[in-house]
């Protein structure tokens, strides 16, 4: 089981802020695939990942990287602190 | 060094106070003050969403790096979340160094990685509705100086 967090116009968008899902995804992308084909509201959200970042365990990472181990992931647009 | 994320409002004034003051080794205080900016004329407030727990950590690796760089001897970061209505204090960033250029280096990059790499997203509440800010390109390619 994995905790995935959503934020901003990403949470907007699937409509809730955090699911615990069953996954056999090996790396974020292939979670993102996996979500994508749940739901419009998904392929919605996900349909551009490159105006998307992902934390891993709440470290930034990339899409590319694998899951093994990973307790919590999320997922929202570029940070606007400050 | 310290790191608060809130969203309480901060008395700005209390904060700089006596910061970095009071030992032999420190010539420089440097301090900055955001504020709640209305461009279009018609935002009721901005909401600041945040990523409890990434929030604090990333913060906290920013200024560690930044205490490391510029051998600063203190160092506060207040941030705040929530609802902020037009010309409330958003969030602050106090360093101190031996030297003014150390300082304010110190202070710029903290601004600049706290932009683009602490998890906040900022929305605006207006009259027309809400809207998301983006992020801006040239937010991203001011940390490429660092």
């Amino acid at each position: 089981m994995i905790d995935i967090l959503y934020f901003a116009w990403v949470r907007e968008r699937i409509g809730l802020p955090r699911e615990r899902v069953e996954t056999a995804a090996e790396t974020v992308a292939d979670l993102v695939a996996e979500l994508a084909a749940r739901e419009e509201r998904y392929a919605v959200a996900f349909a551009d990942t490159s105006a998307l970042r992902v934390a891993l365990d709440q470290e930034l990472s990339e899409f590319s990287a694998p899951l093994s181990g990973v307790r919590e992931v999320a997922f929202f647009p570029p940070m606007t602190g400050g | 060094m310290r790191v608060r994320v809130q969203a309480e409002p901060f008395d700005y004034g209390a904060e700089c106070t006596g910061f970095g003051q009071g030992g032999r080794d420190v010539g420089a205080v440097v301090t900055f003050l955001g504020v709640v900016r209305d461009d279009s004329g018609t935002l009721a407030a901005m909401e600041i969403e945040h990523y409890p727990g990434m929030t604090e950590k990333a913060i906290t690796t920013i200024a560690e790096e930044a205490r490391g760089r510029w051998g600063l001897a203190d160092l506060l970061v207040i941030h705040r979340h929530g609802a902020l209505r037009p010309g409330e204090a958003i969030m602050m960033v106090a360093t101190a160094a031996r030297h003014r250029a150390a300082a304010f280096e110190a202070a710029e990059f903290l601004m600049d990685y706290l932009k683009s790499r602490a998890p906040f997203w900022k929305k605006e509440i207006g009259a027309d509705g809400d809207s998301w800010v983006a992020a801006k390109d040239e937010d991203e390619a001011a940390l490429t100086r660092w």
